[in-house]
């Protein structure tokens, strides 16, 4: 007999055992949306976090002058050790495990004027590479300093979000011409806004970056006040920090193992801190899912069993009615297929109506933007299935196998 | 219509084995109403099994109908308790979270029987045994000699040729009982072949032939009460 024949007897079956139904299908429910609520927080604060700590830049270290504390070939320490542009020019062309370097020089106290508007903010002299490595990416319709400006000394700016907005309010910057102390810039770029909770020299969104060339024949600096590298994603800070101090200790003269000679900021290591963090954060959360889920399952399978007696006797009167074996097992996989289908699928809903209410409390500065991991949700609704099959149908076929009156008499 | 010979079962329990059953032999024809009594253990219930295909014997020779049961698939078993044979139990056994009328309803769900037909059938059965108005009422809310009913209904349903009942009235008062007896007189009337176990005198004075048990074995065969 094809069981879709009785369709009806399955549905009237369901239909009468609402409750076994029902709880069954809340074990599930709960554990998919506990899940996929977990890891889409999970996921949201970790991404959060790790991006505003990239906010500054990824794989970067800043170097400032130094001093240095060891006597180096009948030199004496104490010496001061000032990097300039030519150097940084000299570590690029040899520091192998370099994938950017940019000189900075810096001003404060600078006035900017356009129109009416006024406001002091800082300004610094850059490359271009600067840009892409310490996450300084032009809006739509601008661009950053490239190095046509740094060839010709030209006078353009790029500015922060938030300084464009004290300056410009609603006006578009672009092809404006701003007075830096009286002095015009053309502006060129306007810096996307972007997450950065750390910062050596107050938040990029409130500066100006000009080419480094301009920079030096302005105000004719010898100096940098510092230089930004970023290393190879295959390579280590460590390396690059090596190659620096042999560079530049031959040059200066200094022990290349005199930490001291400059002072560094290796932004990787607490990239690296906040890593683990979030792996074991991670971790934790895979732990609390792992609970959830055996508490579900053996929710799902303690239903089974509290109905096991009772259904053991219904398949019995069943055969002993007239359904053939393969009536019975369909029967139970339709209904365990149905039940944690149905429970997966109402637990995933109702998740991500959560995750997608979440933004309208504005919490996106402590919890990120939490996402929704389709798989996990998945992984869910089958591991609880699986389980809920284990648990009703392999029952459910040791009892089809009996003689019906066996089925019977079992309990 | 039910030929034996040497029907034999053995039960298994770990390493103790009991015969229910020590080899029977029976020939029952089509339209006889046979009671068969004996004393509790003595094998009724594990003969009555067998016949109507809900156990399997140990050993021995069962054909129904001209058919040998051993050689018959699972299916094949299945469609007979479905369309052959009606069976009454002691304790009824129905389904507990199901109405009257569904529960008449499942041996024709398993014939396949068509929903308009399928509901006039239900109906019909019902009224044959007195219940068309609790046709909505589930177990719980019947008494013994209605669910008892509702039971002989059920077992009606697909018109099979066989009844069998296993004690049909142990579990009711006398009046409740009287009412199935008149039922299965009824049923006798309309032809079918009926085996019914029995401590009930009333039923037994009614049956045309008595087979008694004892040990597993029959001691008599044919007598009247
Ligand atoms: N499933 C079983 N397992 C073991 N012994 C059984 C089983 N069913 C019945 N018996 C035993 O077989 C004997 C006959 O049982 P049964 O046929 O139910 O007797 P009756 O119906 O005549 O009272 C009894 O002694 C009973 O204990
Ligand atoms: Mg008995």
């Amino acid at each position: 007999m094809i069981p879709l024949l009785s369709v009806k007897q399955f549905f009237n079956d369901l239909r009468r055992q609402k409750l076994r139904s029902l709880m069954t299908m809340f074990g599930i429910f709960w554990g998919a949306c506990s899940i996929v609520l977990l890891f889409a927080f999970g996921k949201g604060i970790t991404e959060a976090q790790l991006k505003s700590m990239r906010g500054m830049g990824e794989n970067i270290a800043i170097f400032w002058p130094g001093i240095t504390a060891k006597d180096f070939q009948g030199l004496p320490k104490g010496r001061r050790v000032r990097p300039t542009e030519e150097d940084i020019v000299l570590i690029k062309q040899k520091a192998r495990s370099i994938n950017r370097i940019s000189p900075e020089y810096q001003r404060w106290s600078i006035n900017f004027r356009y129109g009416k508007q006024s406001t002091i903010r800082q300004i610094s002299g850059i490359w271009p590479e600067f840009g892409p490595m310490r996450n300084v990416t032009p809006r739509m319709g601008s661009r950053f300093i490239n190095d046509k400006d740094i060839t010709d000394r030209r006078r353009v700016i790029f500015i922060g979000n938030l300084l464009a907005e004290d300056l410009f309010g609603e006006v578009g910057p672009v092809g404006k011409e701003v007075l830096l102390n009286g002095t015009p810039f053309m502006v060129v770029g306007v810096m996307k806004t972007k997450k950065q909770d750390s910062s050596y020299s107050g938040r990029d969104s409130r500066k100006g970056f000009i080419p480094a060339t301009t920079f030096q024949t302005m105000y004719s600096n010898r100096h940098l006040n510092c230089f930004v590298a970023q290393c190879k994603p295959t390579s280590s800070m460590e390396i690059t920090r090596k190659e620096i101090y042999e560079i530049l200790g031959a040059k200066y003269r200094f022990d290349p193992t005199d930490r001291e000679a400059l002072s560094v900021w290796d932004t990787t290591r607490s990239f690296a801190f906040l890593k683990n963090f979030f792996l074991a954060f991670n971790m934790f959360l895979v732990g609390i899912g792992v609970a959830t889920l055996i508490t579900g399952a053996i929710g799902v399978t303690n239903i089974m069993n509290v109905v096991l007696e009772e259904r053991t006797k219904e398949i019995g009167i069943k055969m002993a009615l007239g359904a053939h074996k393969s009536f019975i097992l369909w029967q139970f996989v339709f209904e365990t297929l149905l039940i944690t289908g149905v429970g997966g699928a109402l637990g995933f809903a109702f998740a991500w109506t959560i995750v997608a209410l979440v933004p309208m409390f504005n919490l996106e500065e402590y919890i990120g933007v939490p996402s929704v991991d389709m798989w996990s949700g998945i992984t869910v609704t089958i591991v609880l299935g699986i389980v809920g099959l284990g648990a009703g149908v392999f029952p459910a076929r040791r009892a089809a196998n009996l003689q019906p009156v066996q089925a019977l008499k079992l309990f | 219509m039910i030929k034996m010979k040497g029907v034999t079962k053995v039960y298994t329990m770990g390493e103790v084995t009991f015969s229910a059953l020590k080899g029977i032999d029976l020939d029952i024809r089509t339209g006889e109403y046979v009671g068969i009594v004996g004393p509790s253990g003595s094998g009724k219930s594990t003969l009555m099994n067998i016949i109507g295909c809900l156990d399997i014997p140990t050993d021995g020779d069962f054909h129904l109908d001209g058919r040998p049961v051993g050689t018959l698939s699972s299916n094949d078993l299945a469609d007979i308790r479905n369309k052959k044979i009606g069976f009454v139990f002691q304790a009824f056994n129905l389904l507990p979270y199901a109405t009257a009328f569904e529960n008449v309803e499942v041996p024709l769900l398993f014939a396949g029987m068509k929903g308009k037909q399928r509901r006039a059938r239900v109906i019909e059965v019902l009224l044959r045994v007195g219940l068309a108005d609790k046709i909505g009422n589930k177990p719980t809310e019947m008494s013994g000699g209605e669910m008892q009913r509702v039971a002989i209904a059920r077992a009606l349903a697909n018109e099979p040729e066989i009844i069998l009942a296993d004690e049909p009235t142990g579990n009711l008062d006398s009046k409740s009982g009287a009412e199935i007896v008149r039922i299965f007189e009824s049923l006798r009337e309309a032809g079918k072949t009926i085996l019914i176990i029995t401590h009930d005198v009333n039923i037994a004075k009614g049956t045309e032939r008595i087979i008694r048990l004892k040990d597993g074995l029959i001691e008599s065969n044919g007598d009247m009460l």
